[in-house]
């Protein structure tokens, strides 16, 4: 049954990067939308999002709940050393949910919406960014369980080079997959081009932050390097992932779109599937003392048994109303409304 | 502030401020669901704009109720890493069901909102009774993991070690269906007699009297019927804590020694150094009868538990009166409302519309009231009789500041809600006006 919950802590994580990814994508691209278009892509994304983005990021919750009831050590350890950017993670989503859901919903069209568009646009900057420092620090072996100091413990635990390379990527992560995917929702030729145009240029960014987190890994000493070459499995999910780029940059213009989502979701989970691979079952790596395993730190056994067959009960209803969801609103359903 | 105080304040805030929007997150579907099927039945255009109207009501909330409930997910254990090290994979069952409940209401929103005209009605009108389905289910749910902080079960605790751990026992721990069946009344109580008295409101201001109406009718049906119930499921629940946590029975009735035949105090100002209560009104025995279901029995006081377990008295008493006083209120108006079904007059009358917009947050306070006492009340544990609160908050520095923090950002969060509604109310004669005569099929 362990390997059940860890499968499925696994799948949420993964599932929360590429769905929730796509959906502050959204709003980065938004960021980086001229004036003349603006208006246009907002009704574009809002009829791309709008459905689904409360479905994505449950899995967001779900990934936290398997936490604190199979791995309630690691939850609570994170939750301490994490709290600041935790908090600041949370800021975000409440800022981000609330100005999408307030700018569509606001009965009188005034200049309050320039208030929610500004929030909801950088919230979705934000959100992503602190998303992306909390898993590297995860990873970062700056979490020190024995800190005395307000700042060992607190502050350097997240605030390092290879934290925020990380998020910085993981921001340019989430601006691709979303102009990949908007990519299929345009509404014209004139937008499908924008879109194309938009995921090359994201796209270079992630390989450009990508590259940062390679650079800071080896500031902060992190053996990122070790743990992606040094194992068949993050070797080869490494190679994958480079293959399904070339691939998708001799595509990105034929139109093919679910192509194209498939080819840039493989992308992503090969590379979260390298960076988690190679030092499972650790979970959180802990400065000088021992690493938070998913097999030592888990809950007793039957807790075990009753997450899994909860999760496993949960799938079976959700997973079949989730895809006829996700069909229902595809862009070819989409006439009038 | 210190860092226990705010953190415990921090706590209550979020959820207090959650349990709102939680609420009428869960009961609004159902009056959505009663108005889209008279629509679907009987053509009528004005129930079909009462349900659009009100679905743009829950999206709001449900937005609000969602990310402040993804909040309390992480605030568990960014204020109480202790408690969740220990209690997570206890009491995590309900969690992990409640994931799927809410997974499924996220699901059936996303369709029940972008779903008008797009499917088979009945369908869509189907996806609109799964959202609140699920989300009473997901109500319920969570409301079994407070009732097991209430009555822990399902581990030995032996030398400071939690043991045979057996979640489904823990799940149904002997809280749990007492307290979810009054949280889940109080739930439809308020949310009811609320969005009553908004439409009540505008009809004193004969706006779209037509519209608001019919919509009164609904929400103030639901409420009413809660109401009426409400009082069975408090008297259950009153027997329950004085079995399992007499210092809180102790606490809301602000009874410090022990005494057969124990009064009911009602009103009242407990004075906690000399132990005694001022300026209360006594029913001679009540609390023996209220607790006991016997006139003459013994009422355990607060003489009885070791002060140091004590729960804040003046807190928990002023919070069960206000519980008690407003759940009395709005059953004397849910009568007055049979009535008026009887006589119509009063449906259209000044005095009757005033007293239902006036009640608009009466629940609301109820239901924060009754939640102060069944989590003041247990204080100061945080699993009663086993861990302390004090002993399961975060060893981080400086909460106070998340707490000024949360508190502005809650604070100006229930400002724009607020606004929003306003200008949503605003707007129904534009959106959604339709003469009184035109109401024929369509």
């Amino acid at each position: 049954m362990e390997y059940i919950v860890i499968t499925y802590l696994w799948l949420a994580i993964v599932l929360y990067f590429l769905l929730g990814g796509a959906d502050f994508g959204v709003g980065i691209i938004e960021m980086f939308t001229s004036t003349k278009n603006i208006s246009r892509t907002r009704r574009t994304m809002y009829h791309a999002i709008g459905p689904i983005w409360e479905a994505n990021h449950m899995w967001l919750i779900i990934a936290i709940v398997i936490l604190f009831v199979g791995f309630p050590v690691i939850y609570s350890q994170l939750s301490v050393h994490l709290h600041i950017p935790l908090v600041i993670l949370l800021l975000g989503i409440i800022a981000r949910g609330t100005a999408f859901v307030f700018r569509h919903y606001d009965a009188v069209r005034d200049n309050m919406q320039e208030i929610y568009n500004s929030i909801f646009v950088w919230s979705s900057f934000i959100t992503p960014l602190f998303l992306g420092i909390i898993a590297g620090s995860v990873l970062s072996g700056h979490i020190d369980a024995k800190a005395h100091d307000f700042a060992t413990a607190y502050v350097f635990s997240w605030l390092n080079w290879f934290s925020v390379a990380v998020g910085l990527f993981t921001v340019a992560l989430c601006g691709f997959l979303a102009s990949v995917y908007l990519i299929g929702e345009a509404e014209d030729a004139k937008d499908h081009h924008r879109f194309i145009h938009k995921a090359k240029t994201m796209n270079i960014a992630a390989v450009c932050c990508g590259a940062l987190v390679f650079l800071a890994a080896q500031v902060e000493r992190v053996p990122l390097a070790n743990w992606i070459f040094g194992d068949a499995v993050g070797l080869s999910a490494v190679i994958l992932a480079t293959l399904s780029l070339v691939l998708l940059w001799t595509q990105i213009g034929s139109g093919r779109t679910t192509l194209l989502r498939i080819l840039v979701g493989f992308q992503v989970t090969m590379i979260l599937l390298a960076i988690s691979y190679a030092h499972f079952p650790d979970f959180v790596i802990i400065r000088n003392g021992e690493n938070l395993s998913l097999f030592t730190a888990q809950a007793p056994e039957k807790t075990m048994q009753a997450l899994g067959s909860a999760l496993l009960i949960g799938s079976v209803l959700i997973l079949p109303a989730l895809f006829y969801l996700y069909y229902s609103f595809q862009k070819k359903k989409v006439n009038g409304s | 502030m210190d860092d226990f105080l705010a953190a415990r304040m921090q706590m209550a805030l979020s959820l207090g401020f959650h349990i709102i929007y939680a609420c009428i997150g869960m009961v609004m579907p159902f009056f959505m669901a009663v108005s889209h099927y008279k629509w679907l039945r009987n053509g009528n255009d004005v129930y079909k704009n009462i349900t659009k109207a009100w679905s743009k009501g829950v999206a709001i909330f449900f937005a609000t109720g969602a990310v402040s409930g993804t909040v309390l997910s992480f605030e568990l254990g960014l204020l109480w890493p202790e408690f969740m090290k220990h209690a997570g994979p206890i009491f995590g069952m309900p969690f992990s069901l409640e994931g799927t409940a809410f997974f499924i209401e996220a699901i059936a929103l996303g369709f029940f909102l972008y779903g008008w005209d797009r499917f088979n009605k009945w369908f869509h009108w189907f996806t609109g009774v799964v959202v609140g389905v699920s989300g009473l289910a997901s109500g319920i749910l969570v409301v079994s993991a407070n009732a097991w902080m209430n009555s822990p079960a399902g581990f030995d605790y032996v030398n400071g070690e939690y043991l045979n751990i057996d979640p489904i026992k823990a799940m149904f721990n002997d809280a749990w269906a007492l307290q979810a069946l009054h949280m889940t009344i109080a739930a439809f109580a308020s949310t009811g007699f609320a969005v009553a008295g908004v439409h009540a409101a505008m009809m004193v201001q004969k706006k779209n009297v037509n519209f608001h109406l019919k919509a009164f009718r609904i929400a103030a049906s639901f409420g009413a019927i809660a109401a009426l119930l409400q009082p069975l499921s408090g008297d259950l629940s009153a027997k329950d804590v004085a079995k399992r946590q007499p210092a809180k029975l102790a606490a809301m009735e602000a009874h410090y020694h022990t005494q057969a035949s124990a009064p009911l105090l009602i009103g009242g100002i407990p004075d906690p150094e000399n132990k005694k209560v001022d300026y209360a009104l006594e029913i001679p025995g009540m609390l023996s009868y209220l607790a006991h279901g016997n006139f003459s029995a013994e009422v355990k006081g607060l003489d009885t538990i070791p002060e140091r377990d004590h729960p804040p008295v003046p807190v928990v008493h002023y919070a069960f009166q206000v519980m008690v006083g407003i759940g009395t209120f709005l059953m004397v108006l849910s009568v007055m409302l049979l009535i008026a079904f009887r006589r119509k007059q009063w449906l259209s009358a000044r005095w009757f519309l005033m007293l239902f917009a006036l009640a608009t947050p009466l629940g609301f306070i109820a239901v924060e009231a009754g939640w102060t006492v069944t989590e003041v009340g247990r204080q100061p544990w945080i699993i009663q009789g086993i861990m302390r609160t004090a002993d399961a908050v975060t060893p981080m520095p400086g909460i106070a500041w998340s707490f000024y923090l949360f508190t502005a950002v809650y604070i100006s969060l229930s400002i724009v809600i607020i606004f929003l509604l306003h200008r949503q109310i605003k707007m129904v004669p534009v959106q959604y006006d339709v003469p009184a005569g035109s109401s024929q099929k369509h």
